[in-house]
């Protein structure tokens, strides 16, 4: 168990900085000038070369990744020569290239936001999606199934701004049962928190909860014709134990795997969701960001989506080792 | 969908030999028609049974016939344009009120404009979710089928060579899901789109269009791909392989002349698959206006524009909303009953 962890560890880290050069290169080596796009419009060749020395983009591009990343771990000073210095702790991520606010502080601005949608619409998703699919196994063939099928096929070919956009218009601006999305954190007044973010769980819960639906429906047909099951009912085991000890665990496992790697993806950024509720998360003000070609703010947003993704895969497979006894034995 | 709904139904047991009874003749010989000698054994490859199941299932039926109808109004976009004399970005500004608001009812419907007039700029919604049916179509098409092409090659690769290729077409694989793809794609189009055209000078279109389809087919051959090569590993050991390999063929024989034609139908489903995905991905993108640009029509930017105007013409959001579900449906729906009659084991 510890050797299989420690290897997981290992390669989820070398998965991040792989992707930390490639995210880096490509984003600060591609575009044509960083400092031009920050400086403005009206900008001098002398203020672009001092915005330059000062973000180090004269340097070679190693030696700037290796600063980037020093930034993030011990900390960095920018310099441009003259009398101007400024120290950023660590994790240091740069500063906006339009306000020059620290991108650490927006992103401890806009990450709670985000995960107060996904948090709220997994719990929705999986408790109805879930359930759904278990009990339309169970009753295959019946009217109850056979809606079941119909609403989770529906839901799974409807798109988010769509449907996010209906729920709008219905709710809020024809019938005002509900406000129009906004957030409060949590810490702040639990029920505003909840109140604000009822649309944009709905939303993306009832959407995701159609595609778990059909996975842990077919997941569990699939169960149910295996033997240990036959043999379960067959030693006169009731059915309800069949079901919930047996046929129940080995079902949800795959869906343990996808729900934490969905969970992981939607973490770096609902933008759609965000976009069409107005609510600051990551993702809009990722979806800002690229706007302004604001590379410090892209480059923080992208390796965090990036370590969320990684993070997630790695807390599924300590899971999975705890639900299935064969992955810890291997 | 509900107007394909209405063509009749053929009758189970058709005369063609393609019909109802096709089962009973290759299952239980004893049953067929003894008149005629050659109907009595009817030796079928499973590519033609599988096209039997299809033919035989309703909804597979219905959202071909929906599919086929979109897709061939989408390819004649610009006869629909030169029959009814609207240009898709012609504005009709004298048919909107002073808020800029489309007169009449339901968005400005009628006679002339069946779908009504787009707020703000009055452009008719029936001639740009046509045009913008056929972008949607274009980008999602070309993407699944460079990505299964890019799946495959690699996949096959991967399966076949074992040792360090097959370790490290694995890692690359697994570093590519890592990455966070819309975010990813949301980010390096315009960064890339900057760094060929800089400031000044104005995009084609085109270029957009490509970096779109590039985006998708690069982070989206893995799901093929490992496909692929798991089917590959489990073929590869058998008889007709050695057979082969015996016989002298070279690695290129056996890798697209005798595993790849053993592996095309979960290749075909995961293809048929991929298109709904990229239409939603597509609009998704173009949705927070890194899509095509203005003024190509695109479905996705329709919606977002229709955002600011939810509230006082709520049509503007429902006729590409729709569209692009009734596509989506309908491929996941044909792609679902592809399956089916490609695995016959497949419970649903």
């Amino acid at each position: 168990m510890v050797r299989f962890l420690t290897r997981r560890v290992l390669v989820g880290v070398v998965t991040l900085i792989a992707i930390s050069i490639i995210v880096f290169g490509l984003f600060f080596a591609v575009p044509s000038s960083p400092a031009k796009v920050m400086c403005g419009k009206n900008c001098d060749a002398a203020s672009i070369a001092q915005v330059e020395t000062r973000l180090g983009l004269r340097e070679p591009i190693v030696t700037q990744y290796t600063k980037f990343m020093k930034g993030i771990f011990v900390g960095r000073t920018y310099a441009d020569g003259t009398a101007f210095e400024r120290r950023c702790d660590a994790p240091c991520l740069g500063y906006s290239f339009r306000n020059d606010e620290a991108v650490t502080t927006i992103l401890s601005r806009t990450v709670p936001v985000t995960i107060s949608i996904v948090i709220g619409a997994a719990i929705l998703w999986l408790l109805i999606g879930v359930s759904l699919g278990m009990v339309s196994a169970l009753r295959r063939g019946t009217l109850f199934d056979k809606l079941a099928i119909g609403i989770s096929l529906t839901g799974a070919s409807m798109q988010v701004f769509f449907f996010g956009l209906i729920l709008l218009f219905l709710l809020v601006y024809t019938t005002g049962l509900l406000p129009f999305p906004s957030y409060t954190p949590f810490t702040e007044n639990p029920a505003k928190w909840a109140q604000g973010l009822i649309l944009p769980w709905v939303t993306l819960g009832f959407l995701n909860s159609a595609i778990y639906a059909r996975l842990s429906r077919a997941q569990m047909l699939e169960t149910l014709s295996e033997d240990f099951v036959r043999t379960a009912r067959a030693k006169g085991l009731p059915l309800r134990r069949v079901y919930t000890k047996h046929a129940l665990r080995a079902a949800i496992t795959p869906i343990v795997t996808i729900a934490g790697l969905d969970i992981g993806a939607s973490l770096g950024g609902t933008f759609i969701t965000e976009t069409i509720f107005g609510l600051r998360g990551l993702g809009k003000e990722t979806v800002e960001a690229v706007g302004f070609l604001n590379l410090p703010i892209v480059v923080a947003t992208v390796l965090l989506a990036a370590v969320f993704i990684v993070v997630a895969n790695l807390i599924v497979d300590v899971l999975y080792a705890v639900i299935d006894p064969r992955v810890r034995l291997s | 969908m509900r107007k394909t709904d209405s063509t009749p139904e053929l009758p189970a047991t058709t005369t063609d030999g393609m019909g109802g009874t096709v089962a009973l003749e290759v299952n239980s010989p004893v049953d067929a028609p003894v008149g005629e000698k050659a109907k009595a054994f009817v030796g079928r490859s499973p590519g033609q049974l599988a096209w039997l199941r299809l033919k035989r299932d309703r909804t597979a039926k219905v959202s071909a016939i929906t599919l086929l109808v979109l897709v061939v109004i989408a390819l004649l976009s610009p006869v629909i344009e030169k029959l009814r004399g609207i240009a898709p970005t012609q504005p009709f500004t004298d048919k909107l009120n002073d808020y800029a608001m489309p007169l009449g009812y339901a968005g400005g419907m009628n006679g002339t404009h069946w779908l009504g007039l787009e707020p703000g700029n009055g452009r008719d919604i029936l001639m740009q979710l046509v045009y913008g049916m056929r972008t949607s179509l274009l980008i999602a098409f070309a993407a699944a089928i460079v990505a299964s092409a890019i799946g495959v090659l690699i996949g096959i690769v991967a399966g076949y060579a074992r040792g360090w290729l097959d370790t490290a077409i694995n890692w690359v694989i697994d570093l590519t899901l890592a990455f966070p793809f819309l975010i990813f794609a949301l980010a390096i189009i315009p960064i890339v789109e900057d760094n060929f055209y800089g400031e000044r000078d104005a995009i084609p279109a085109s270029f957009r269009v490509i970096l779109i389809i590039a985006t998708f087919a690069l982070f989206s051959w893995t799901y093929t791909a490992r496909l692929v090569r798991g089917q590959v590993i489990a073929l590869r050991e058998r008889e007709f392989v050695e057979a082969a390999r015996a016989a002298g063929a070279n690695t290129g024989h056996i890798l697209f002349r005798q595993l790849l034609p053993n592996i095309w139908a979960p290749i075909l489903v995961t293809l048929s698959l991929n298109v709904p995905a990229f239409i939603t991905t597509e609009a998704a993108l173009a949705f927070v206006n890194i899509g095509v640009i203005e003024p190509t029509p695109d479905l996705g930017r329709m919606i977002f524009n229709s955002i600011q105007y939810v509230a006082s013409d709520p049509w503007y959001t429902l006729w590409p909303g729709l569209t692009i579900f009734i596509l989506v449906l309908a491929f996941n729906l044909l792609g679902d009953s592809l399956r089916d009659a490609l695995d016959p084991k497949s419970t649903r």
